[in-house]
């Protein structure tokens, strides 16, 4: 080992290393006051700032979603319901690479892409550490699957969600509707307030009453203080505010008479509506095709919705209150009436029908759709039960327009009715301002012999001509028609919107003539009271899908089955003290008397007997939830 | 305690030809620094306790560790410092073999390979040469003048390079920053010229830029960028010091309780028990608590400091100063990290921190302190 040249010197070396040592502790004085000062600033200075820190941490308000309101047919029966769905939802915070968990997941259970699309849709508006659904309704085995590889996912978990549920699947779909998933188009029409309300809420109503109702069967959202670990895992509930529950609905429709409705229109296309006479309460609402509403409430699959969505048969479509078809002879009563008023008619008015008509100063020939006429002398009573054209264009030739479009009115045609579900159409009753307006073309005489019959530019929806029959049975007082009965047990008053004044004579005159539709031999709606113990008045009538040529006949064979004529019937019974008013609409049925009548007729057969004893009868109602279901 | 303590040795040591040698010091236990440990260690258990949630396992293991780690310490201080100087060259080339061993047949865990498995037994060579470089140091400067020549500082730096460069290739960047400080006490405290040191601190300087492009992993790199700004990634690599800063600073002035800390608690901080076990303390005791803690370390720096003072030679009076200096840098460098002063490396904190190994090392090197300051004296001034 070399030897350093300098001697080795104690005193040296002590002095120096006194020396380094005491620079050192300075050097160790200073950086203890940098820690010190450190713990100043962070526990002192800042405390406020790392305690809202630490508290954000471990605390979290999570909204407690209230439970939808549930909604019964008038005895009682659960048409919509809450069940518990099982959902996998992932909490982003938690998880590391979401590519490679989601592919994990994708080889445990189903996922479609549209899934997965879906899902990184409602990543984009989650709040932190909220977990985001994935999956809806997962079985009992995929739950099993999820649990046992549930190390191998932090931030999945299977939650429980309640979900609505329609017992009765397609029955109800186009009257309690249903409720989907917050769309953005939902998201984009919230105020403010609403953004609180559906805090923790994944549903809202898309259609129906679930729409029309939505904020009554909503309820108030309730919050909850939760201590959390650093896993996301609740520990303590630290302060509760509970969710106020939607409230209830209980309506008037009645399930059994909803199926016989049903039941009564079979496969073909078309609408019921029955109303209850002396309240405007709704009883049946049928529209047909219809659809499985629950395939809606949690994201219905693209396929699904395009089968329904590409179908010609427009399963989505109302046609009870969004389907706008010529109302045709069913207008006969009313205009019946609305002549005796004006004095263009009377009991005894006779007229010829050679089986056509000819207005003055016009070549055009309209004719009467029976070829040969409905005799030399036919009267009001006739007229409405053979639906003779020419009695009444004979009286539409003798009457303004303006009267015409009046008694309409009162009857509730050409306005939306005000029932309480949405996307309502108004139909149409034309009157001389409207055809200046709309057409800018002043009105012909021709245009009221079309309008006398519910042709040319006259529209009707299903639920209109229910509510002018139903105007009709009660002598003229024109009740708002409402499918919700009761709200959470109170009930929702019957609303007048009109009191039609009339002679009683007239009333009886067309009561006279709408009996002797359904009961004089010669009646065109006879099927409608077929082999009934009690007496049903009503109309039939057709609607021409295609116009015809002047001088062509109607041949139902050479046409599409499409472009049929569509067979309608309006009807009340009993005709002494009326209940029950239904409107019922065949699209290309073609005969209102032999297709649509029958239907009429089933309804009254369940109904009328049900009501005789008193107004509300249930004990012998029997409904089996779930029978009908799909 | 520790002045009146001061006053008694000041004596004893001019009186020391008449005076009785006393039971400890034939024992060769420092009484101050005994008790500042076992305080120390009492308040490490209690942490412990609450940090690992409770879990009584812990604290049982870590009594074990302990009881281990203070015989250590007894058995080292019996032998004599002669002893120790002879063979430090043989046990620091025995350590650099050993770190070599581990770059060849290392085992590990997270990339780095700083195990070394001999016959079942695992242990890490770099804590062998957290004694053995400072121990290394002190011997080579012993036997030379002071202050230091050229030649002198060349041969110390390269002593304290080679164990450095082998660690660092572990990788395992914290532990081989701390044996190099250590050795560089070693040689500061032997009169390093103040040229020398304002030389070397220039190139430091000079050398930051290349050593930022080239000379640090990725992950490095990440860590001190996480410590400029925690909050850029709070859920990722700032995580740990978001948190940590967070239950720091919620704790306050008086701290939420013993057992108490939600951050702990709820496992919002992690590596609560090992690392960053002080946001532990810190949260459930406040300020007052940590002050204390520093209090305690302070008295045990003071204590050491006086050792070397009083030490009858070089090599003591080196080692016992580097020794005593890197476990104020221990500590420095741990509550820095936790606070977010310092970037996130691996160095627990002395004592506190759960672990054996560490544990073991620490308490040799204060084994040595107390060899140092109860050494017989042979040569009087």
């Amino acid at each position: 080992m070399p030897h350093d040249h300098h001697l080795k010197d104690p005193h040296t070396e002590q002095r120096l290393f006194r020396n380094r040592m005491l620079v050192a502790i300075v050097g160790v004085i200073a950086l203890l006051a940098v820690l010190v000062a450190r713990f100043y600033n962070l526990q002192v200075v800042n405390y406020d700032d790392y305690r809202t820190q630490s508290d954000e941490n471990r605390i979290q308000v999570r909204p407690v979603a209230p439970t939808r309101g549930l909604v019964y047919d008038r005895n009682g029966i659960l048409l919509a319901d809450n069940r518990a769905s099982f959902n996998l939802s992932i909490v982003r915070e938690r998880v590391q690479d979401l590519d490679a968990t989601l592919e994990l997941i994708g080889h445990l259970i189903r996922l479609e892409d549209s899934d997965v699309s879906k899902f990184r849709k409602r990543m984009k508006r989650r709040r932190p550490f909220e977990p985001v659904p994935l999956r809806f309704r997962l079985s009992e085995e995929e739950i099993a699957r999820i649990s046992v590889n549930q190390f191998r996912m932090p931030g999945v978990s299977v939650q429980a969600e309640l979900v609505r549920y329609y017992a009765l699947g397609d029955l109800f779909a186009h009257s309690v509707g249903y409720v989907g998933r917050i769309s953005d188009r939902d998201l984009s029409n919230f105020t403010e307030e609403d953004v609180r309300l559906y805090r923790g809420t994944n549903s809202i109503g898309k259609v129906g009453l679930e729409r029309s109702y939505e904020k009554t069967l909503l309820g108030e959202v309730g919050y909850e203080n939760v201590e959390i670990n650093a896993r996301g895992r609740v520990l303590r509930v630290l302060e509760r505010q509970d969710p106020k529950p939607g409230a209830d609905l209980t309506l008037h429709l009645d399930a059994h008479l909803q199926q016989v409705a049903s039941d009564a229109l079979g496969d073909r296309r078309g609408a019921v509506v029955a109303i209850d006479v002396n309240t405007g309460g709704v009883l049946a609402f049928v529209s047909k095709p219809s659809f499985d509403p629950n395939l809606f409430v949690t994201g219905i699959s693209f396929a699904d919705y395009r089968a329904l969505s590409d179908s010609l048969d427009v399963p989505l479509f109302n046609r009870a209150v969004q389907g706008q078809y010529p109302p045709g002879s069913t207008l006969k009563p009313l205009m019946g009436l609305g002549g005796l008023e004006a004095g263009l008619i009377t009991r005894e008015t006779k007229i010829k029908d050679p089986g056509f008509y000819k207005l003055p100063n016009d070549p055009r020939i309209y004719r009467d759709h029976v070829r040969w006429g409905h005799g030399e002398k036919v009267d009001l009573i006739q007229a409405m039960a053979q639906s003779c054209d020419v009695y009444f264009w004979d009286m539409a030739h003798r009457w303004d327009i303006d009267g015409m479009h009046d008694i309409a009115t009162h009857f509730g045609l050409g306005s939306k009715t005000g029932i309480d579900l949405p996307m309502e159409r108004s139909g149409l009753f034309p009157s001389r301002d409207w055809k200046r307006g709309a057409r800018g073309m002043p009105w012909f005489p021709g245009d009221s012999l079309n309008a006398v019959l519910g042709q040319g530019f006259v529209l009707a929806t299903p639920l209109q001509l229910a509510v002018m029959t139903a105007t009709l049975a009660n002598r003229g007082t024109h009740y708002r028609p409402q499918i919700v009965k009761t709200i959470n047990g109170a009930e929702q008053p019957p609303e007048i919107l009109h009191n039609l004044e009339a002679h009683p004579d007239n009333w009886d005159l067309v009561f006279e003539g709408m009996d002797a539709v359904v009961n004089r031999s010669y009646g065109t709606g006879k099927r409608a009271g077929k082999d009934l113990d009690f007496r049903v008045a009503g109309k039939s009538g057709t609607a021409q899908v295609v116009g015809i040529a002047q001088g062509a006949r109607y041949d139902s064979e050479a046409l599409q089955e499409r472009h049929r004529d569509h067979a309608l019937f309006v009807a009340f019974a009993p005709v002494e003290k009326p209940r029950i008013a239904v409107a019922v609409l065949v699209e290309n049925g073609e005969a209102g008397g032999g297709v649509a009548a029958p239907v009429a007729r089933e309804l009254f057969a369940e109904w009328v007997p049900r009501t005789e004893s008193a107004v509300n009868t249930t004990a012998d109602v029997s409904f089996s939830e779930g029978a009908d279901n799909g | 305690m520790a002045s009146r303590d001061f006053s008694h040795r000041l004596s004893d040591a001019h009186g020391s030809l008449r005076k009785p040698v006393s039971l400890a010091r034939r024992l060769h236990i420092d009484v101050p620094l005994l008790v500042l440990l076992l305080v120390l260690a009492s308040v490490g258990l209690g942490v412990l306790f609450s940090a690992s949630g409770g879990d009584i396992n812990y604290v049982r293991r870590q009594s074990i560790f302990m009881c281990l780690a203070f015989v250590g310490m007894f058995i080292v201080a019996q032998i004599p410092l002669d002893f120790y100087r002879r063979w430090s060259p043989w046990a620091y080339l025995g350590g650099c073999a050993l770190l070599v061993g581990v770059l060849l047949f290392g085992t590990g865990a997270k990339g780095a390979q700083r195990w070394l498995e001999i016959a079942g037994f695992r242990f890490q060579p770099s804590e062998i040469m957290k004694l053995g470089v400072p121990m290394m140091v002190a011997a080579f400067l012993h036997q030379r003048a002071q202050p230091p020549s050229l030649m002198t500082v060349f041969g110390a730096l390269a002593i304290v390079a080679v164990p450095a460069a082998l660690i660092v290739r572990q990788p395992d960047l914290g532990t081989s920053i701390l044996i190099a400080a250590s050795g560089l006490f070693a040689l500061y405290l032997a009169g390093l010229s103040w040229k020398m040191i304002g030389a070397a601190g220039l190139g430091v300087l000079v050398s930051a830029w290349p050593i930022w492009q080239w000379g640090l992993r990725d992950y490095q790199r990440q860590r001190i960028l996480t410590l400029l700004n925690p909050h850029d990634d709070r859920f990722g690599a700032g995580w740990n010091i978001f948190n940590s800063k967070a239950a720091i600073g919620s704790g306050g002035v008086y701290g939420k309780g013993y057992l108490q800390g939600t951050q702990s608690q709820l496992d919002f901080l992690p590596e609560s028990h090992t690392d960053f076990i002080i946001a532990v303390l810190a949260e459930e005791w406040g300020m007052r608590g940590v002050l204390l803690l520093l209090l305690l370390y302070v008295l045990v720096i003071a204590r050491g400091i006086y050792i070397s003072f009083m030490a009858q030679h070089l090599f003591g009076r080196l080692l016992a100063g580097s020794i005593t200096l890197t476990f104020f840098v221990y500590v420095f460098v741990n509550i820095g990290m936790v606070t977010g002063l310092l970037p996130v490396v691996g160095v627990p904190l002395p004592i506190i921190s759960y672990g054996g190994t560490s544990l073991i090392t620490l308490m040799a090197g204060f084994g040595i302190l107390m060899a140092v300051g109860t050494e017989r004296r042979r040569v009087h001034f």
